[in-house]
């Protein structure tokens, strides 16, 4: 349901860790704007802060300062069971190492989610098989994820990500294990499935030919702030 | 969560991690079977002994008489009793006995000297009559051939001994008739009226019995070998076992008729020499012989040897049950050390369950119901094993007894309330050791977990 807010909306967000004495400015003072429907890349080095700020949208970490609004709340102000809630219902999240749980079947990997938000048992099947059906997995879904390709876990994974119907999808170097077709197949369903189901997309890569091919904009960050914003066809913001 | 994916994803990761996870299951049932084995043998041996003890019917038995018993006699058992005014021994007083509370029954004493004809030939005997409550009392366990067939059959039990003096083959009597022959009191219609003098014998209005001879024909059913009815204050031990209704519908002369003569037979109400009233359990009876005192009555038990006992049993009570929750203990520490080492090896599964939604309480109650899973399991296992355990025991003993000629005993018992209780620690205590686990595992930080390779 897009609004006139944008899906993302940070403001001078910032977060430091502590090692021992020094303190790291992961994220700093950085102000970023996601509106819905986007597919937006965030590109940088390691260590340039790109991971720690999908943390933060995702509610996983929280930030030291700053404020970051998702879909019209504020998830630095939310309890730790609201955010649970946010990360079970408004985010799906999907990872370079695929991070299916290795001991359940492909299904029970994609129903884990639907477990969490306590979805009806009865209405479980339909939905693990819409998600399945949606990344054109059909087949071998007793199996577990090791005896899957990459692509193919990388599939499951976007399943799982998107059964709860979030309407932000986050993917942390989604292509990172897999080989440059796959890859691209990887990327080319996630377009599909933006236009699909109408969901912002925020996505950390160091691969900047994909993210250029693939995203609407691509975000570059360097130690903690946002070193430039553009559209891949080089329109600086 | 709902309660069901709860238990369902605890039992997968349960099975996953099998052999760690039954390792630790196992190391519950250890200490649960321990802890059972040696409380069961603490209960088996209480049993045992308050068997034996009740056997004798020492320690749970209060003899009711009538406070106005050989008064004036300079009867050699006064002691100081109750202040209230002397009462008859009467139906009434029995059926007030009965409903005072941890009374199992009230029966009054039937002894009486007789003849017993068997074969012709005349034996002297003592006759006692025996509540139907007795066959469960275990004085008859082990007995050779049955318990009286009704509580008011034409049967009879022999004491072995006296079986012995009726037959050198004592066994081959069963089956067999004897011929009791006995004194039949009879009332005489009261002769005067009331022409009492005395106050305090408000139903003392004269009369007296005759005695007519009769006879009984009575099946021998059973020999037992232990001396049921063990005789008090001067009755002597009786060898002839009859149903107690069958002895009192006999309305032999007993012993202590002599004193109704001159006292109170004439009444139309029945009158008791003695009432025997049997609490649920020793340490009932001092209550109830407190308040059969007040009610006008002289009763006596043999309450200081059951004080004792209880003391005994109650520290004998405690050592076990210190020793038992030792090997609890330790199986405790198993489930936290397996849960423990779980969250290492979960750690990235936490990260992802928290990732995908899971929230802090979600976790924590994932661990704690595996916890719970493996306590349930331990401690079902060890009550069987402790169950199993204590057999083992009482078979060796009985093996060894056996050896030395002695009678078998039940040694360990496994009674309801330590099946359950187990079970119930078990779970608890695996509940309380999952909580540092749980409460770990809860707090784990998703980013630090997720990037946990």
């Amino acid at each position: 349901m897009p609004t006139a807010d944008p899906a993302i909306q940070l403001d001078r967000v910032s977060r430091y860790y502590t090692m021992g004495e020094t303190s790291v400015r992961a994220v700093n003072e950085l102000s970023l704007s996601v509106p819905h429907n986007e597919f937006l890349a965030l590109l940088g080095s390691s260590g340039s802060g790109k991971s720690t700020l999908l943390n933060l949208i995702a509610g996983l970490d929280r930030p030291t300062s700053g404020s970051i609004f998702a879909h019209g709340q504020n998830i630095a102000s939310l309890s730790p069971l609201d955010l649970a809630r946010y990360r079970r219902n408004t985010i799906g999240m999907i990872f370079q190492s695929f991070n299916l749980l290795p001991r359940m079947t492909l299904e029970e990997n994609v129903e884990l989610p639907l477990r969490l938000a306590e979805v009806d048992r009865a209405e479980r099947p339909a939905r693990v098989r819409e998600a399945l059906e949606r990344v054109r997995l059909t087949h071998r879904l007793g199996h577990r994820p090791t005896e899957l390709s990459g692509g193919e876990q990388q599939r499951v994974a976007i399943a799982r990500a998107l059964v709860n119907r979030p309407k932000i999808l986050l993917a942390d170097e989604p292509t990172g294990n897999l080989d440059s077709a796959t890859g691209e197949a990887i990327l080319t369903l996630l377009r599909e499935l933006r236009s699909q189901l109408g969901m912002t997309i925020v996505m950390v890569t160091h691969e900047r030919p994909l993210a250029e091919a693939f995203a609407d904009r691509l975000a570059i960050m360097g130690d903690g702030k946002l070193l430039s914003i553009s559209s891949p066809k080089g329109l600086t913001q | 969560m709902k309660p069901r994916d709860l238990t369902d994803l605890a039992l997968r990761n349960l099975r996953e991690s099998i052999l760690r996870n039954a390792l630790t299951t196992l190391g519950i049932a250890v200490g649960v079977a321990s802890f059972v084995a040696i409380i069961s043998i603490g209960v088996g041996l209480q049993q045992l002994a308050s068997k034996r003890l009740s056997e004798s019917g020492l320690f749970d038995t209060i003899i009711v008489t009538p406070k106005n018993n050989f008064r004036g006699m300079g009867g050699p058992q006064r002691e100081p009793q109750s202040d209230k005014p002397p009462r008859v021994l009467d139906d009434d007083a029995r059926k007030e006995f009965e409903k005072l509370p941890n009374v199992i029954e009230v029966y009054p004493q039937i002894r009486f000297f007789t003849e017993v004809r068997f074969n012709n030939k005349p034996f002297a005997t003592v006759v006692a009559g025996m509540p139907d409550s007795s066959k469960n009392s275990g004085s008859f366990d082990g007995m050779q051939g049955r318990f009286f067939s009704s509580a008011s059959a034409d049967e009879a039990i022999l004491q072995i001994e006296f079986a012995k003096e009726l037959s050198d083959q004592a066994s081959s009597l069963i089956g067999q008739d004897l011929i009791l022959r006995y004194a039949e009191r009879q009332a005489l219609p009261s002769s005067t009226t009331s022409t009492d003098t005395s106050a305090a014998q408000p139903d003392a209005s004269g009369g007296g019995f005759s005695v007519v001879p009769k006879e009984l024909r009575l099946k021998i059913v059973g020999i037992v070998e232990t001396e049921p009815a063990a005789g008090y204050g001067g009755y002597g031990n009786a060898r002839l076992l009859i149903p107690l209704a069958t002895a009192s519908t006999l309305r032999a002369a007993q012993v202590n008729d002599l004193r109704d003569i001159v006292r109170d037979s004439g009444s139309n109400k029945t009158t008791f020499a003695s009432l025997s009233v049997r609490a649920k359990s020793p340490s009932q009876v001092e209550a109830l012989e407190t308040s059969i005192k007040n009610m006008g009555f002289r009763a006596f038990s043999l309450l200081d040897a059951s004080k004792s006992l209880r003391i005994f049993f109650t520290v004998f009570d405690l050592l076990v049950g210190i020793f038992g929750s030792l090997a609890l203990a330790i199986a405790t520490l198993g489930i936290v050390n397996t849960l423990v080492m779980a969250i290492l090896e979960r750690r990235r599964e936490i990260g992802v369950l928290k990732a995908l939604g899971a929230s802090d309480s979600d976790v924590q109650q994932l661990f704690f119901v595996e916890a719970g899973v493996m306590g349930l399991l331990g401690g079902v296992l060890g009550v069987v094993a402790g169950w199993a355990l204590g057999r083992a025991i009482t078979f060796g003993t009985n093996t060894y007894l056996a050896r030395q000629n002695l009678n078998s005993i039940q040694l360990t018992s496994v009674p309801w309330w330590l099946a359950l209780a187990a079970l119930v620690i078990a779970v608890l205590v695996s509940l309380a050791a999952g909580l540092y686990p749980a409460s770990r595992a809860a707090k784990l930080n998703p980013v630090d977990a997720l990037r946990y390779e």
